[in-house]
């Protein structure tokens, strides 16, 4: 009875929050369009996400490319299929492996920092004193935040890409013996714009989903301190299961309009 | 004129507000009048901080009625209730500067949206100015506030309060959590400001010390109503043991 309970209660408080963070959504794309635009504040929260996400992203992308190329080489051996090499890991990165890892990479780096920086200055009363000021907090906190994210990400997203390919070319070129220019030629004839559009346009999403619930634990953080690691703990948590359902979406509906 | 029979800048009527099943204000009132000190005692949960928040719009009251110079804030839309609040200056418990700033940039942050607010606006880096220098701490210009002791981001805070000249300053608890010689300090920085600006202040806190040296009239606020209300010498004398309790040191 009280295990019933207790599963009840929690679907209960899983859906309002569902709904509550709509209502989140809501109010970002109304205020998105209302005057005064804090363009300044825009500029500094694109540069701390995007630059300073930079390095951790290239590292990132690198090894994966290195990795991912490693792993694969023998299989493709055995079946005397290494010229598909390039064809293969090219588009496996940039439709898929790269966006996703880029993304639940920035879901830890993003969406906990801004967790644990709105959550904290909810708890000390810094944005009640914003308020006060007579300035909108949700404006200058939230909706900058998320859309330097929306911005941000899929930029980070095809540096990652680029220099997961640059990693997987060394790998080619010291174990197979292939030329950067060859290697290069094969991916970009592999490459076409249905792989690059969707692929891009996801991480818009993804980068949305980031800002969103980041903002959306912070801002409506509780209870102190802990309040401030649950939301940090829990930005990303849910973000992460996010990008999985928007990405299943987004190839759900790549298929229907691109046939791949 | 007696203070009593002007028009007050201020003026809360039958507040009530609950949490759910906790009722934390049950018909609280108070008149705050032109220049006036009025101090609000109570025990801690007795809804002196809701009671501010409700006053300067973070939380909307129950019922009851809270008017700033004639208008009721709690029909006010939002863009009107933004330009009432640069008439109230708010010094927070824990200071609440903003932490990525410098003391500068937190002061500067309420002039980006009202600068056109004050008469014969100089400029922000003056105003900045004078508002640091009016808290004896213009040397922290560039420091950030973790930079600061506590009694300094008390004062920094205080200025950010100032800096847009309000006609109202709420202090909430301004001097818990400081050592008596920084505490006096900020005490007496309080009534500076009253004297310089010309301001109404309404203050909480427990701080007996305080409520003797600054307050014209002390509401005593116990169980979500007003208690007791009157100056320091009527109250701390009277009959009544829970009102003197609130003034054993």
């Amino acid at each position: 009875m009280s295990r019933s309970t207790s599963f009840l209660d929690r679907s209960k408080s899983f859906f309002a929050e569902i709904g509550d963070m709509t209502l989140f959504a809501g109010r970002f794309f109304r205020e998105l369009f209302s005057t005064p635009f804090e363009f300044k504040e825009l500029i500094r929260q694109c540069y701390n996400m995007g630059i300073r996400s930079l390095f951790l992203v290239m590292v990132t992308g690198f090894i994966l490319g290195l990795v991912f190329t490693l792993q694969s080489r023998p299989t493709l051996a055995d079946l005397g299929a290494e010229a598909w090499m390039p064809s293969m890991i090219s588009i496996s990165i940039v439709r898929e492996i790269g966006p996703v890892i880029i993304a639940l990479i920035c879901a830890g780096r993003i969406g906990s920092g801004i967790g644990a920086e709105l959550g904290s200055m909810r708890v000390t009363e810094q944005i009640d004193a914003m308020e006060v000021s007579g300035t909108n907090p949700f404006k200058y906190l939230v909706v900058t935040r998320i859309l330097a994210v929306t911005l941000m990400l899929p930029l980070l997203v095809i540096v990652g890409d680029a220099v997961a390919l640059i990693g997987s070319a060394i790998i080619e070129n010291l174990k197979g013996d292939v030329s950067y220019t060859l290697y290069f030629n094969k991916i970009f004839d592999a490459l076409s714009f249905s792989d690059l559009l969707p692929a891009t346009v996801k991480t818009v999403f993804f980068g949305f989903a980031i800002g969103l619930v980041g903002t959306y634990k912070g801002y409506n953080c509780a209870k102190g301190t802990v309040g401030v690691g649950e939301a940090s703990n829990s930005a990303v948590v849910y973000t992460s299961m996010l990008l999985f359902i928007i990405d299943f979406i987004a190839v759900f509906v790549s298929d229907i309009f691109f046939e791949i | 004129m007696k203070k009593e029979n002007q028009k007050p800048v201020l003026e809360l009527k039958d507040i009530h507000k609950s949490f759910g099943k906790n009722h934390v204000l049950k018909g609280f009132s108070l008149k705050l009048h032109e220049g006036e000190n009025l101090v609000i005692m109570g025990k801690s949960g007795s809804g002196k901080s809701v009671m501010v928040k409700c006053i300067v719009g973070l939380i909307q009251p129950d019922s009851g009625s809270i008017t700033i110079k004639d208008q009721n804030i709690i029909t006010m839309g939002q863009k009107e209730l933004d330009f009432l609040r640069t008439e109230i200056g708010y010094l927070f418990q824990g200071s609440a500067l903003y932490d990525s700033m410098t003391v500068r940039e937190n002061l500067e942050f309420p002039l980006r949206r009202h600068k056109d607010k004050i008469e014969n606006f100089q400029g922000t880096d003056e105003a900045v100015k004078a508002a640091l220098e009016s808290v004896g701490l213009l040397h922290t210009l560039d420091l950030m506030p973790s930079e600061l002791s506590g009694g300094m981001q008390r004062r920094v805070a205080l200025a950010r309060a100032l800096i847009l000249k309000p006609k109202i300053i709420m202090y909430d608890e301004p001097t818990t959590g400081l050592d008596p010689i920084t505490a006096n300090e900020i005490i007496q920085l309080m009534r500076n400001i009253q004297i310089e600006y010309n301001t109404s202040s309404l203050i909480i806190t427990h701080d007996v010390d305080c409520a003797r040296v600054i307050s014209n009239r002390i509401i005593l606020l116990v169980d979500g109503i007003n208690y007791a209300e009157g100056t320091y010498e009527e109250l701390s004398n009277s009959s009544d043991p829970q009102t003197r309790a609130f003034f054993k040191n």
